[in-house]
């Protein structure tokens, strides 16, 4: 059974708005999946419907074998324990120390006292700073957020993901505001999660060269509708140009090269 | 390039409309209220010498001192202990009206409507309304302070949390965090500076308005101002609103250092 299927899901805000048009895709555990598409086509109402940041209009999301659109509030703490997300903006909580960032990966598994009181086990603690030293910040460990570079603060985006022990992360434009450098650090730290770890990893994307040399599977979504749905191979120039509604020369990316 | 040269020009129009609207304003106020504006700067330099020969604290006045040391004691206190009271209270309070916390959108109207009617109700207005039930004692001022403080501080606090902790909430939501770790672990510490900065400007603000109350209310440096002006011993009085003056002051640059630590 897939790990993520989405059967007919749309989404609609204030009653106008068509984010998202009878959506229907399912992943399987252990899949790198990139999504493409125009900025407003709906990528980012697409991953937080799967952990209810967006209520879905219509339609019913599966995730792991429970139905996301129809749980309670346990039931939705349980299902987001288990899907990490990644933002654009990175989302830390800046004045806040690294390792302690870290650890609000493991608020959803907690008592709400001691969460609330910042009070982590022994275990989680050196767990947090073992994946901090994954990441390559232990330099950083004790510093706040505000003092890290782009590039160091989306790893502890990253680092705060895995401490969830998550089985899927979804990523919303995680290098969108990164340069090339720190972009290619981040994108091949989630390569290795979704290897070494085996956790699922579904990317919003708006580099189509990136998607297509990292992930094996690209959706490209347009307007709320998925327009391709398939191998990374399959993506021809005119597919590409399809979900950008572009013509040649349109692109910033060199089509012809990365296809 | 004719449009961009109209740009410019209507906006040299428009200052200068609005600055002569203005002026006509003043005008007209002037007129209806009978106010003189240069009689007003005319009797400037006597009012000058009437300050110089009356409001300058004398010996007799400095033996007074202790008390008046005492008393503003009292009342600097008195400032503190309701400004901390009001941002606790409005802390929790806030949470409701704020978007990034907020229950449902009906209690964020109210919470919001509350803490209007009570900033917006002066100090001094509550002072003279509660005296009705509290009488003339420190009570009545704390009251009043606190509800205006309450209702200022709810509101900025509510500005506060939406405009520095949404990105992280959303986070903390996309965790699991349930909502007082996301009150304790998010919005608290990154509100922080913003909250500090607010009480540390209301205690600054109550200082000065609990002198105008403890005329109302006879109790502390405003009842002891109140004593003198009306003894007509104006030096006593003078001194004490120096003292007042720069025990704001004081306050400021404590403040001022304490907001460069933490921020």
């Amino acid at each position: 059974m897939a790990l993520l299927s989405f059967q007919n899901v749309s989404k609609t805000y204030n009653g106008v708005t068509k984010a998202l048009q009878d959506v229907t895709f399912s992943i399987e555990e252990g899949e790198f999946v990139s999504i493409i598409g125009p900025s407003g086509a709906g990528k980012s109402t697409l991953l937080r419907c799967i952990n209810r940041l967006v209520d879905a209009s219509q339609g019913t999301i599966f995730f792991d074998g429970k139905n996301v659109t129809s749980s309670k509030k346990n039931e939705l703490r349980d299902i987001r324990t288990k899907t990490a997300m990644i933002f654009q903006h990175y989302n830390l909580v800046d004045r806040l120390s690294v390792v302690e960032n870290v650890l609000h990966g493991r608020l959803g598994q907690k008592s709400t006292l001691s969460g609330a009181a910042g009070h982590y086990t022994e275990a989680e603690k050196q767990e947090a700073f073992r994946i901090i030293q994954e990441m390559g910040l232990e330099e950083q460990a004790y510093k706040r957020c505000d003092e890290l570079s782009g590039g160091q603060k989306q790893r502890v985006g990253i680092a705060r993901a895995i401490m969830q022990h998550p089985k899927l992360i979804l990523c919303d434009e995680p290098i969108a505001s990164l340069d090339p450098k720190s972009s290619k650090v981040i994108m091949d730290h989630l390569k290795t999660i979704n290897q070494t770890k085996n956790i699922t990893c579904l990317v919003n994307l708006h580099q189509v060269d990136v998607a297509m040399k990292y992930s094996k599977r690209i959706i490209g979504v347009t307007a709320g509708k998925i327009v391709y749905d398939g191998p990374t191979d399959g993506l021809t120039k005119d597919k590409i140009h399809e979900i950008y509604q572009s013509s040649d020369h349109d692109l910033i990316t060199d089509v012809e090269e990365c296809v | 390039m004719q449009k961009t040269m109209d740009v410019f020009r209507r906006r040299k129009l428009t200052y200068t409309l609005v600055f002569l609207a203005f002026l006509a304003i003043f005008a007209g106020a002037s007129i209806v209220a009978e106010f003189h504006p240069i009689d007003g700067i005319v009797s400037f330099p006597a009012a000058l010498q009437w300050i110089a020969v009356n409001l300058i604290p004398d010996a007799e006045a400095m033996e007074r001192l202790p008390k008046i040391l005492s008393e503003l004691m009292e009342t600097a206190l008195l400032s503190v202990a309701v400004t901390v009271v009001a941002a606790i209270l409005a802390f929790f309070f806030s949470l409701l009206g704020a978007n990034i916390t907020k229950v449902n959108g009906f209690i964020k109207r109210i919470v919001r409507i509350v803490a209007a009617f009570f900033r917006n109700v002066p100090d001094v207005v509550w002072a003279m309304l509660l005296m009705f039930s509290f009488g003339q004692n420190v009570l009545t001022g704390f009251f009043a302070l606190f509800f205006t403080t309450f209702g200022l501080l709810t509101r900025a606090f509510i500005e506060t949390m939406d405009e520095v902790s949404s990105h992280c909430v959303e986070a903390l939501d996309a965790t699991g965090a349930n909502f007082i770790q996301k009150v304790f672990q998010g919005i608290l510490p990154s509100s922080l500076p913003g909250i500090t900065t607010w009480v540390l400007y209301m205690i600054e603000t109550n200082i000065r308005s609990s002198t105008l109350i403890g005329i109302l209310t006879a109790t502390g440096i405003g009842y002891l101002f109140d004593l003198y002006y009306k003894r007509l011993d104006f030096a006593s009085a003078s001194l004490v609103v120096l003292s007042i003056v720069v025990l704001v002051l004081v306050i400021e640059t404590v403040s001022n250092r304490i907001r460069k630590v933490i921020l």
